[in-house]
Parts: C-alpha cells; sequence; structure tokens
C-alpha cells in the first residue's frame, strides 16, 4: 500500500505526478527534453540509460517501464537483457557502453565518475553535450526511483500493463497526457 | 576542472546550467516549487532537508549552499543547521523535523527501506502526508542534483564567503541565472 493515498488506478510514478502538479510539470518537461529531444544519442539508448539506472536502484516499476519502452524502440528484447546482464558483450557501440558505464557511476554516486572514464568516453567521439546528458538521465532516474519506492507506489506484477504504458511513452512522450487534465 | 566545457569560475549547478539552459529552467522550476512554493513546511526547513540530504550524498557544493540559504531563513536561530548536519537526533528541532528527517536519509540510502513505521511515526508528530510527500520528492530531487553537481565535477567553492553570497540569491528565489 503507498504511504500516502493515491489514485488507484494510477500505479507507479503516474499516481504521484499527478498527486502534485506543480513540481510534476518540471519533471515531465525535463524528461521529454532528455529522453525526446532532439540528441545526436537515440531514443533507445537514452531509454537505456534509464533502464540501467533503475536497476541499479533496484526500482521494480521504473526497470520494467522503461525496458518495456527501449525494447520497442529497439524492435527486440535481447539488448535491453545484454545491458542488464553483460554490458561487456551487449551489442551496442562502445561509446554507449562508456556512457552506460558513467550512468551506472553516477547511480552509485556522482563522485565516481572519475576523469579517466570522461577521457575514454571523449576518445570514443563523445561528446560534452552527451556526456552531459548522460548524467542529467541518470541523475534524474536517481529521481524518479528514490520518488517511486520511497512513498511505496503500486508496482503491477502484469506484463501487459508494462507494455501498455512502453507504448505510450514512446508514442505519447513524456508530458501529461489530455485525458488526465480533463478529469473523470 | 569539469568533466566538460562549461563557463570558466561558474560554480556548482550555474555552470551546468549555463552549458544547457534548456534543461536548466525545469530543474530551477523544481527547486522553485519544492522549496519557495508555499507549504506548511517553512522555507528554512526544506531548506535544511535539501542541505540534510546533500551532505548524507557528500555534494559540498549542494550542502554549503543550501546550508547557507538555511541560515539565512532561520536568522537567530541558524545554529541548528549546523547542529543537524551533525547530530540531527539529538538537534533542537521538532520531532517532526526529526522524523521527516530520518525519512529524507531514507530515501538517499535506499528509498524501499521507508517503513510504514517511519511513516506513522512521522504522522504521530503531526506530519501530513503532503508534508511526507515533500519530504521524500525533496530527498528524491536533491539525490538528482548532488549526482547532476558531482557527476560532472563542477566547481565547488572552498571559502564560506561565496556560500553566504549564493544564500542571499537563493533566498530571493531560484531563476535561471542569465
Amino acid at each position: 500500500m503507498p504511504h500516502i493515498s493515491l489514485e488507484e488506478h494510477l500505479p507507479g510514478i503516474t499516481g504521484l505526478l499527478e498527486y502534485r502538479l506543480d513540481t510534476a510539470y518540471p519533471i515531465r518537461d525535463l524528461t521529454q527534453i532528455l529522453l525526446r529531444g532532439e540528441s545526436t544519442l537515440t531514443q533507445a539508448e537514452r531509454e537505456l540509460i534509464a533502464t540501467v539506472v533503475s536497476a541499479g536502484n533496484e526500482c521494480k516499476f521504473c526497470t520494467a517501464a522503461h525496458t518495456a519502452a527501449a525494447d520497442i524502440l529497439l524492435g527486440e528484447c535481447n539488448t535491453t537483457q545484454m545491458v542488464l546482464r553483460d554490458l561487456e558483450n551487449a551489442p551496442v557501440s562502445d561509446k554507449m557502453k562508456v556512457l552506460l558505464e558513467i550512468a551506472r557511476n553516477v547511480q552509485i554516486s556522482g563522485k565516481r565518475v572519475s576523469p579517466s572514464i570522461i577521457e575514454k568516453a571523449k576518445s570514443l567521439g563523445t561528446t560534452d553535450l552527451e556526456i552531459h546528458d548522460t548524467v542529467l538521465i541518470a541523475a534524474l532516474f536517481c529521481l524518479y526511483n528514490k520518488y517511486v519506492d520511497g512513498l511505496a507506489s503500486i508496482t503491477p506484477n502484469d506484463p501487459a500493463y508494462y507494455q501498455t504504458l512502453g507504448n505510450k511513452i514512446v508514442n505519447q512522450g513524456y508530458l501529461r497526457s489530455p485525458h488526465l487534465i480533463k478529469k473523470p | 576542472m569539469a568533466h566538460i566545457n562549461v563557463p570558466e569560475g561558474v560554480p556548482g549547478i550555474r555552470s551546468l546550467v549555463r552549458f544547457r539552459s534548456e534543461t536548466g529552467k525545469p530543474l530551477y522550476e523544481l527547486a522553485q516549487a519544492l522549496l519557495r512554493s508555499p507549504s506548511t513546511l517553512s522555507e528554512a526547513d526544506r531548506e535544511l532537508i535539501a542541505s540534510f540530504v546533500s551532505s548524507k550524498n557528500d555534494c559540498m557544493f549542494c550542502m554549503s549552499s543550501h546550508a547557507a540559504a538555511a541560515r539565512y531563513l532561520y536568522k537567530d536561530d541558524k545554529g541548528i543547521v549546523d547542529f543537524v548536519l551533525e547530530d540531527y537526533l539529538n538537534a533542537p528541532i521538532s520531532a517532526k523535523l526529526k522524523a521527516l528527517l530520518s525519512i529524507a536519509v531514507r530515501v538517499q540510502q535506499d528509498a524501499r527501506t521507508v517503513s510504514p513505521d517511519d511513516i506513522s511515526q512521522a504522522k504521530n508528530e503531526g506530519a501530513t502526508e503532503q508534508e511526507i510527500h515533500d519530504t521524500v520528492l525533496i530527498a528524491a530531487s536533491f539525490c538528482m542534483f548532488n549526482r547532476y553537481v558531482d557527476g560532472l565535477a563542477s566547481l565547488t567553492p572552498t571559502e564560506p564567503e561565496a556560500y553566504e553570497a549564493m544564500a542571499e540569491r537563493m533566498v530571493i528565489g531560484y531563476y535561471l541565472p542569465k
């Protein structure tokens, strides 16, 4: 049961973002810019960063939701599973492996991002903006994971829920849906 | 030196939002909503929660700047800020604020450990659900801000005067620096 009263039909982050709107809007805007805005990283790559961080924080809701989004964007499920289980051998670029490693460090502590890993990223052609966005996506998902689990919001068990949510965030993005704006 | 090419001599998050103002805008809006908008928690108490979480994350820039803002807002009671950062359970603050800080530190360490007992304790001391929500979100948000600031190795001033000057700006509000 959630620690505070949330709308029952809105599990995970979705009910929290309706609980307080003036904080939800900037969180949604930031996510939309980082995960759906123009970038030299693909949307799937950015969803993988979100997934890796959520898995590191052991946040089941966010891990399942962003795994679903990444899988839909990639058109297959193998890459995400490999990234989570065995990054070194995952079918992603060397640059992406380093960015995911940076994200994993940020998840533990910002202080763990060393000059040497940044140098390694840059030697593989990573831009400052890509490094910036990777660190900020990783930091943002620490916010999400802690928000979701800190208030014990509901984590559905049905995989179909995450498939639907994954489709929604792939096709509609992270801004507040019009059907939420006009309340039932 | 910062990990990316941010404006030189500009400290902490201010250098990062000048590197990318598009993401800076919602970051400052979030800080403004959490720390400055009307709330039953005082601005001083909210700054204290921010500084406390930042100190647990060992983020010197956020800890020092939000401690300075809290000292400014507590005025004559500013001594409680350092007391809380040192040993919050024995600090001269309300039992409600202690219970909220206990929730905040759990969120900082591993949010899954916030227990129904922690929540009951806070409610018994008079905390509302809104205050519990806001405490969790302030703690979670500072876990983001701290990682952003340190993950990119932004400039961290070491002189206390630098933070006192920042605090004077922060109490006015969180507006994107030009």
